[in-house]
């Protein structure tokens, strides 16, 4: 059993960062974000061609990861696979040594660099995690028996702040129905709407690993608010990075301020830090979730 | 009702340039381009205006009942074949379907004047909506009538997605998220469907080309 789902079933805080493989070939910059974000996180997540943006896939940056001796959370969004392909990269995922998997829905081909492409979408996450979870089962999604089945740990997304709550809640329960043990959220403003997540998921049996952005720079600010699907921050802290005088600590400060309120209320944090790999052990310290 | 837009000027043009045509022989729709007002008389009688601007000899025009239906056009064509003899290329307001029943009862070349879209409802006149994939596979049993299929623009059964915001589609912002929305609906008819997951769609009931023969048993899309 890997590390990350041995400390979230023990009641452990986890800590899991973000990484986007590159869009090429060179590995440099993704191993130098491994090493930088590796030593203070449980499970680093490796995103799939993210922003329906061309990057190296999840698979073989995942093995980079663990190669290098940490723990990956391998992605698939429903986007770019019909149930064929997801079916065989599941197993792939498997044979290389990847025991979390975080199933999405995918931002639509029109958000990315490939507009004109034919967005997938044959299963949708609830079902490709019902899939997964009949592979640890032993079984395909026919239900024919697999020459050898994996025994993945299964995660899904949440954005615990959009409203109405009740579809968002309905979607949630549907994905704990299908198999989903852990849910990594969108970037997380209001500590209460947290805490109501929490609260509804517990029952269910799912740990919730809340996201915290680090809003790097006033750009960055009107980018994720104009360009990144479901991510709105409120007026309030964006005027709180605009109008300091040094934009790129007062969003270290904040983050920080985020992942201790973050740490009294969930199971864990998943920190976005928006290139800012270096904050990230600092940010983890400050907040006291990390020595 | 099927919808279809003009097509691009430049392309039609284009097409009758790469077979030098100079005579052209013009066909409407009586049904779907007549109501979305693309194909119908007086759209006819514009384009046969616009092509003798540009010198073309418009030989002749109609605009059958239903140019889909084989027999009905080929006995509609066969009605003005003085017309079209002497044309060198015909131009289709119809949809893909009236097109190819007209290419397949003349013998030059036959040109689509229009682009098909979908299938969709009149909202308005002038203003149409898509509300159907033709998926051979239909959901709205379960979705309170309305179809996720088409509507989300991820075209998810289990919604809302990730980026769903204040009730609003991710996609697409200015409109309701129909996940939302089938939700709140069956909740009002009194069908809860929480815990409920819709499985994966039967792709293989849309294998293409579909065809149906009633007089043989029932069809069913591509399946054979």
């Amino acid at each position: 059993m890997g590390a990350f789902r041995e400390a979230l079933e023990r009641g452990e805080f986890v800590v899991t960062g973000e990484l986007a493989p590159p869009p090429g070939t060179d590995l440099t910059s993704l191993r130098h974000s491994v090493e930088t974000l590796g030593p203070y996180c449980t499970a680093l997540n490796v995103t799939d061609n993210q922003g329906a943006s061309l990057h190296l896939s999840s698979l073989a940056a995942s093995r980079v990861v663990l190669d290098m001796g940490y723990e990956p959370i391998f992605q698939q969004t429903c986007r770019d696979r019909n149930r064929l392909a997801l079916q065989s990269d599941l197993l792939a995922a498997w044979t290389l040594g990847l025991e979390n998997f975080l199933a999405v829905t995918g931002d639509d081909p029109r958000s990315g660099d490939h507009p004109k492409a034919k967005g997938v979408f044959d299963l949708d996450s609830t079902q490709l995690l019902q899939v997964a979870a009949g592979m640890n089962e032993g079984h395909d999604m026919l239900g024919r028996d697999l020459a050898g089945s994996p025994g993945f740990f299964l995660g899904a997304a949440m954005f615990p702040e959009a409203e109405p709550w009740d579809a968002q809640l309905a979607r949630v329960e549907g994905k704990i129905a299908a198999g989903a043990r852990f849910f990594q959220t969108q970037a997380i403003f209001d500590i209460d709407k947290l805490q109501r997540a929490v609260d509804a998921l517990h029952p269910l049996g799912a740990k919730v690993i809340a996201g915290v952005l680090v809003l790097r720079s006033p750009r960055a600010i009107d980018f994720i608010n104009q360009r990144l699907a479901g991510l709105m921050i409120p007026d309030a802290i964006a005027e709180r990075i605009k109008r300091a005088d040094d934009p790129r600590a007062e969003a270290i400060k904040l983050a920080t301020e985020q992942v201790r309120e973050i740490s009294q209320v969930a199971d864990g944090v998943h920190i976005m830090s928006l290139g800012l790999d270096s904050a990230v052990g600092g940010i983890l310290q400050g907040a006291g979730v990390r020595p | 009702m099927i919808i279809t837009q003009s097509r691009d000027w430049a392309r039609i043009i284009a097409d009758l340039e790469s077979v030098e045509a100079k005579r052209v022989f013009l066909v409407g729709c009586g049904e779907c381009a007549t109501s979305a007002h693309t194909g119908g008389i007086p759209e006819v009688a514009d384009m046969k205006q616009r092509l003798e601007d540009l010198g073309y000899e418009v030989t002749g025009s109609t605009v059958p009942q239903v140019t889909c239906h084989r027999a009905g056009t080929r006995l509609e064509l066969r009605k003005h074949a003085e017309e079209i003899a002497p044309a060198d290329a015909v131009v289709v307001l119809a949809c893909g379907a009236g097109t190819q029943t007209v290419a397949e009862a003349v013998a030059v070349p036959s040109f689509p004047g229009l682009e098909s879209l979908f299938l969709g409802s009149i909202i308005h006149n002038g203003e149409f909506e898509e509300r159907c994939q033709m998926c051979g596979d239909c959901v709205l049993d379960q979705t309170a009538g309305i179809c996720p299929v088409t509507n989300c623009p991820k075209g998810l059964l289990n919604g809302p997605c990730g980026g769903m915001w204040e009730g609003k589609c991710d996609v697409l912002h200015d409109r309701d998220c129909v996940h939302v929305t089938i939700q709140r609906r069956l909740a009002e008819q009194g069908r809860p469907a929480r815990g409920t997951i819709r499985p994966p769609k039967d792709f293989s009931v849309k294998l293409k080309p579909g065809s149906v023969n009633q007089r043989k048993g029932r069809g069913t899309g591509g399946k054979r």
